[in-house]
């Protein structure tokens, strides 16, 4: 066990989370959308989301397998789909928050329907959209340690190995890493989020 | 129903809640699509026109206001000119002298947030912002609504100012009877989608064409019609040893308050000129 290897190791492991909170977001988000502006998708899709969240992160690693067999796919996979339901269903929620006023006024002032999109509905509902985006991300990192058992790699390995091999100190080290990673993460959004809402 | 409506003129469709007014409000600015007649703006139909580009020309102020809470004021002011692309020292300097017209001063509203202002601020940046490329119509639906009665007086006073300086068509939503006798040229009252009288506000009063509008406007209500009469018109004339003095363009509601007051006659001046004198009994003829 070295720093190099432990720098490997983590390397692996954000690229596979931040692949999986990328897919997340680009289904997640238009689900959202679609479920807050199209009343007759809402139950529908709200409805398997939930059944998508209520689904432990093993069970749906477990489920990849025979899907993408081993390795990083199925974990991205897995991984993607823990990521989407708290990114829609805020999504949906923050669409749905819209203040109907704004909409009204940005119609009447003479926005088309995309600047109406852009410039109001999009900027009023980031907020809590982005919100379910850093839920997901604390998600997705605590899950991805999970993917070192269908052979993704990544710090789970630590885990696994350290379990395997009775080495607490290999299971720690992965353990804290992935805390750090977490933290860093969570700070990062934050951060982000505060200097886009600036003002507001 | 046909409604013809006076360029430059201030129009106000009055009515209970749930008669029309709203939405026929909305289909000058084509948001609301008649199924049947059309609504044309300087002889053009609306339905042929694009909806946005005319829309840009139409000031629109609703009661929720509608302020877009990420921008600035200055950035809200500024939406339709960034619509109709004007440069950027051009709007800047349209915004600061709506705020000045409005008054905000700008230095110290323009990098606000509208969550930071009270709701009669936040009504006076929604009448700037709609009113910030010249539009030749500007619909209000029901502005005031939700602005306390105190603050009210005060901006409709205000508001009145500044679109006479614009010589804007301002159509007017309200169901509040003594809001539209104090601003209005004319008045469509509207009753289940259908006109029941339009005409000027003293007309209205005094000669209610239905039992319905007579009820709504309170017609039967002498400070109402006084209201509307001025001093000027009901002097008597002749020369006056009153000490007292009234302007000639004093409602008779004021001139009545003053004599209830323990002066006896009015004299009634025009430019610091007497034309004649006021009393009691000048105000009774006028009511007959």
């Amino acid at each position: 066990m070295t720093w190099d290897d432990l720098l490997l190791h983590a390397r692996a492991y954000v690229a596979l989370a931040s692949a999986a909170l990328a897919l997340g977001m680009l289904a997640g988000i238009p689900l959202g959308a679609a479920s807050s502006h199209v009343r007759a998708l809402r139950t529908p899709v709200l409805t398997l989301v939930n059944i998508g969240r209520v689904v432990p992160s093993l069970a749906m690693l477990t489920f990849m397998v025979p899907l993408f067999g081993l390795g990083f796919r199925p974990a991205l996979a897995a991984l993607a789909l823990l990521a989407i339901p708290p990114i829609a269903i805020n999504a949906d929620l923050a669409f749905r928050g819209v203040p109907a006023a704004a909409l009204d006024a940005a119609a009447g002032m003479g926005m088309t329907r995309t600047q109406r999109f852009a410039r109001v509905e999009w900027p009023l509902a980031f907020p809590l959209l982005f919100t379910g985006v850093r839920t997901a991300a604390t998600e997705v990192i605590a899950s991805a340690v999970l993917a070192a058992f269908i052979g993704a790699g990544g710090l789970g390995e630590y885990v696994t190995t350290g379990l395997q091999a009775d080495q607490p100190k290999w299971l720690w080290t992965g353990v804290a890493a992935i805390a750090v990673i977490a933290l860093a993460v969570e700070f990062a959004l934050a951060f982000t989020q505060r200097r886009l809402e600036k003002g507001r | 129903m046909t409604l013809d409506v006076q360029g430059g003129s201030f129009t106000v469709l009055l009515g209970p809640s749930g008669c029309g007014k709203s939405t026929l409000l909305r289909t000058v600015n084509a948001l609301v699509k008649p199924q049947s007649g059309r609504v044309t703006i300087d002889g053009n139909d609306v339905a042929e026109a694009d909806g946005t580009q005319l829309r840009r020309g139409i000031g629109y102020v609703i009661q929720a206001v509608g302020l877009f809470s990420h921008m600035t004021v200055g950035e809200n002011i500024a939406v339709v000119p960034s619509l109709l692309h004007w440069d950027r020292a051009r709007t800047a300097e349209r915004v600061d002298e709506l705020l000045e017209l409005t008054g905000l001063p700008p230095d110290r509203y323009r990098d606000r947030y509208p969550r930071e202002l009270s709701g009669g601020e936040q009504q006076r940046v929604g009448v700037a912002r709609a009113i910030a490329a010249e539009p030749r119509v500007l619909l209000m639906d029901e502005p005031f609504g939700a602005v306390d009665a105190i603050l009210r007086a005060g901006l409709q006073d205000e508001m009145l100012r500044i679109v006479r300086s614009l010589k804007t068509t301002v159509l007017f939503v309200t169901h509040d009877v003594d809001e539209a006798l104090r601003l209005a040229d004319r008045i469509v009252v509207m009753r289940q989608g259908r006109v029941e009288q339009y005409d000027t506000p003293l007309q209205i009063l005094t000669k209610p064409a239905t039992p319905f509008v007579a009820q709504l406007l309170g017609a039967d209500d002498a400070l109402r019609r006084l209201s509307l009469m001025c001093a000027g018109d009901a002097a008597a004339a002749g020369q006056s040893t009153a000490p007292e003095t009234i302007a000639a363009d004093a409602s008779l509601r004021d001139a009545l308050n003053r004599l209830l007051g323990g002066v006896t006659r009015l004299s009634v001046v025009r430019d610091g000129a007497p034309i004649g004198t006021l009393g009691l009994e000048e105000i009774r003829k006028a009511l007959q």
